[in-house]
């Protein structure tokens, strides 16, 4: 059994995946993401390929590149087919011995536009063909870089520029696509959910799916400032009370079917949604000019569901909960 | 001079092929502490914060790593790239970081 | 050691078998038809042990330039293929490959692009990508479509060219059709006796040095990067000629980049790319019997486009005929175009445009004689009638 970090004190001091100087928002939790990724694993030489998002495009701005180690980006939706040569050229080289026999790991990383929507294929392509890789998908529920355009990730009655907030309609119509259910019923060995709020959890996770030989999916929530409307120090806030509110439960599902929850601790009362919806500025017209209760609860009541359907196939362990 | 007037100076006929940059980590040369509006103040009439170690939670979300572990046990912020977001202020569970507004 | 034989091959089957000879390490590639024999022979090798690499059955074309632009990152031979719909598919990936300046080798089988759906020869895909920044080789008999995969590794990994490579045969036409196929005689499996050295990146995804590809590039640098694109695109002609001379000197078949056939008293030429030569060439001697001074321009090499072979080519001819087997809609075929603008204000022969053989329309000695005598009448009156004319379709 792999030994994680417990404590931050554990993680590494120094950065080895992305440096600053980057033009991520500021306050942005995605900068955070791709530094916890690097320190997850110190010790294993890493490859990144990125997909078309907010942190490519903020991380190499021609000629400034935020990166420590080698940095591949191919297009928006293709970041898992691009992974797969990336390993398996990689895997020949070093079988004909033209390069030396190392274990480098391959990181896919994209936004949940290019991991839900636009590059679901590509994904499930890769995860069907068993290549030994980590996709991490940080969702900020919309297409972020582009300007705040719905996915298929972000949920019920959120504002998006198309989904906007009107007379007639209220938002997004439709619910939030259930990403890792999908993944996980691929079958592989790995696949977990994990938020900014909770970074030990999340290296745990990290370090877990590279342990992994063969495909592996870390889906990570990322609550973003601009397109969710708060403040810029709020992120690890919402992203906590995302996951309390049992909005974003984190958990791990293991061969596609054993599921264990992490967080939140099904024996605490849960937090209202509406603590979850308040604080953001793309669910304001549920409070104002008043209140939408209606939508409230059948979001709230969504939720519930969820959870439910959660803790049906979960068991909790304490053990692998660690904040 | 940055890479960015480097590249400019080599015109079309110098670049690196294929558009990469050749080299890791040239972000560093774009300071983006010009962007803050605010700037974290630790510690700033006493110190509450004095075992870092023990806690590093503004370490490890600050986005920009513009928070560094020194040795032994300090911590020093970075003014080359801190944005100001005030996350390590929010977050800090000792309240030992306040925002005061840049000059 | 590989002595050279002489079998019976379909194009595909040949190509496949040129392929393997080259040892690439990732093959990234999704069947369409009329490619559909060379992947699954390559899987066939693969399983017999008899080709080592890396083969991913992606799950669409998109993905498998994907998959090739990655694995050609970290340095490994990558080869794939494709034909119309499919190259339609991945056309954003063929740009950006280019644009990398990965070397990969994909063979089109070239197939009409839809609508309407239609499985048959034109080049309407090739055509396609002609501005994506590939090497585009046409072959005119399933001989050269073998010799042509092995130049077209070594064109592109050579480093001072560093471009992918698209190498073309007509589908069906030559994918389909067993021509006689002599193979290469080599000892030296490896390298195929020093002609095809192991590739060596001009950069690559290395942990020990690493370097960022695929980075934004604003308009402060991004035409700045296109120049040079274009600047190794263009001098990439030369090493082709190289490479054409020193397969010719091993193996004993030469393939210039533009061929001219009976030109030196020809009064009206064609020029043709693709399959469709090798009935021009038989046109050409027939009319030759007959006493008129006909000639023909094999086209070889479409992209970079030799515009000083061209023009050295055509120069005497009284009026010349370019084929295109595909058409930019709202303007002209695409061939015809490049060489106008070659041949133009040079003097030089009367230029004009034939649409033949879409979609798989049968190109015969007759569609030949129809286009000589068009360009006769032409040249009798001294100027072009019709700039484009569509031949072999069913009129009013």
């Amino acid at each position: 059994m792999a030994d994680y970090p417990t404590r931050l004190a554990d993680l590494p001091k120094e950065e080895r995946s992305v440096s600053s100087g980057h033009r991520l928002c500021t306050g942005c939790a995605a900068g955070t993401i791709a530094r916890l990724v690097g320190k997850a694993v110190p010790d294993k030489p890493l490859i990144w390929v990125n997909a078309t998002c907010c942190m490519e495009v903020a991380t190499t701005i021609y000629p400034f590149a935020a990166w420590h180690i080698p940095w591949l980006h191919n297009a928006f939706e293709n970041t898992a087919a691009t992974a797969s040569g990336v390993r398996a050229g990689l895997d020949m080289l070093m079988k004909k011995g033209r390069v030396p026999e190392r274990d480098i790991e391959v990181i896919a990383i994209g936004g949940d536009g290019g991991t839900y929507d636009i590059g679901i294929q590509a994904i499930s392509g890769a995860i069907e063909r068993g290549h030994d890789f980590v996709y991490i998908c940080y969702d900020n529920e919309a297409y972020m870089n582009t300007g705040i355009q719905r996915s298929g990730a972000t949920m019920h009655a959120a504002w998006t520029t198309t989904s906007p907030a009107g007379e007639v309609v209220l938002g997004k119509k439709e619910f939030k696509k259930p990403l890792l259910r999908i993944v996980a019923a691929h079958g592989l060995e790995y696949c977990a959910t994990a938020s900014v709020s909770h970074p030990l959890d999340f290296v745990r996770k990290v370090k877990r799916a590279v342990d992994v030989k063969g495909p592996a999916f870390v889906h990570v929530i990322q609550p973003c400032l601009r397109g969710w409307r708060f403040d810029t120090s709020e992120s690890f806030q919402v992203a906590r009370l995302a996951v309390e509110s049992r909005f974003f439960p984190l958990y791990e599902v293991y061969h596609g079917y054993k599921y264990v929850l992490n967080y939140p601790n099904p024996a605490l009362s849960k937090v209202p949604i509406e603590d979850y919806l308040k604080n953001q500025g793309r669910l304001r017209h549920l409070f104002r000019p008043e209140k939408n209760q209606e939508i409230i609860n059948i979001i709230q009541e969504h939720v519930d569901l969820e959870w439910e359907k959660l803790l049906e196939l979960a068991e909790f362990s304490e053990k692998s909960a660690i904040y | 001079m940055t890479i960015q007037d480097e590249y400019r100076k080599k015109g079309w006929k110098n670049l690196p092929p294929g558009g990469i940059v050749d080299r890791p980590a040239t972000a560093l040369e774009y300071k983006t502490g010009t962007w803050r509006a605010f700037r974290p103040i630790r510690n700033k009439d006493k110190k509450i914060c004095q075992n870092p170690e023990a806690c590093l939670i503004c370490w490890a979300l600050c986005p920009d790593a513009a928070i560094k572990r020194v040795e032994p046990n300090e911590l020093e912020f970075d003014m080359d790239y801190c944005k100001g977001c005030g996350v390590c202020a929010l977050e800090c569970p000792l309240k030992a970081i306040e925002m005061e507004q840049e000059e | 050691m590989a002595k050279a034989k002489t079998l019976g091959m379909m194009g595909d089957f040949a190509v496949a078998e040129a392929a393997k000879l080259c040892n690439p390490d990732v093959i990234a590639a999704y069947p369409i038809t009329p490619q559909t024999i060379i992947v699954e022979r390559l899987s066939e090798f693969v399983a017999d042990g008899e080709l080592e690499c890396e083969y991913i059955c992606v799950e669409s074309e998109h993905s498998a330039m994907s998959a090739c632009y990655g694995a050609s990152a970290t340095g490994a031979r990558v080869y794939t293929a494709t034909a119309s719909q499919g190259l339609a598919l991945m056309i954003e990936i063929v740009y950006i490959t280019a644009s990398a300046r990965f070397p990969v080798v994909m063979t089109i089988a070239n197939r009409a692009l839809s609508g309407p759906i239609n499985i048959h020869c034109d080049h309407s895909d090739a055509m396609l990508a002609r501005d994506s920044g590939w090497i585009q080789l046409f072959a005119e008999d399933c001989q050269e479509a073998y010799d042509s995969t092995i130049q077209a590794f070594r064109i592109a990994e050579d480093k001072r060219v560093s471009l992918p490579v698209m190498n073309c045969l007509d589908g069906f036409v030559l994918s389909h059709s067993i021509e006689p196929v002599t193979t290469l005689p080599i000892e030296d499996e490896e390298t195929l006796d020093g002609f095809l050295p192991i590739r060596d990146p001009l950069y690559k995804l290395d942990v020990d040095a690493p370097i960022a590809q695929g980075l934004l590039a604003l308009p402060e640098f991004y035409m700045e990067i296109k120049r040079g694109q274009q600047e190794a695109h263009l001098k990439s002609l030369s090493v082709i000629k190289e490479v054409i001379q020193d397969f010719g000197d091993r193996w004993g078949r030469y393939y210039p980049v533009v061929e001219p056939y009976q030109m030196d008293d020809a009064e009206v030429a064609v020029m043709t790319i693709g399959s469709s030569t090798g009935t021009g060439k038989a046109a050409v001697d027939e009319l030759r019997a007959e006493g008129k001074k006909v000639g023909l321009v094999k086209l070889r090499c479409y992209r970079p486009f030799p515009v000083k072979d061209i023009q050295a080519a055509l120069k005497k001819a009284g009026a010349v005929g370019v084929c295109d087997r595909a058409v930019s809609f709202g303007s002209t075929g695409p061939v015809y175009a490049d060489t106008a603008g070659a041949m133009v204000g040079r003097g030089g022969p009367l230029v004009k445009n034939f649409i033949i053989g879409l979609g798989g329309k049968d190109i015969t000695i007759d569609t030949f004689r129809t286009m000589y005598d068009n360009l006769y009448a032409d040249l009798a009156k001294g100027e072009i009638e019709e700039p484009v004319e569509w031949i072999g379709i069913r009129g009013e």
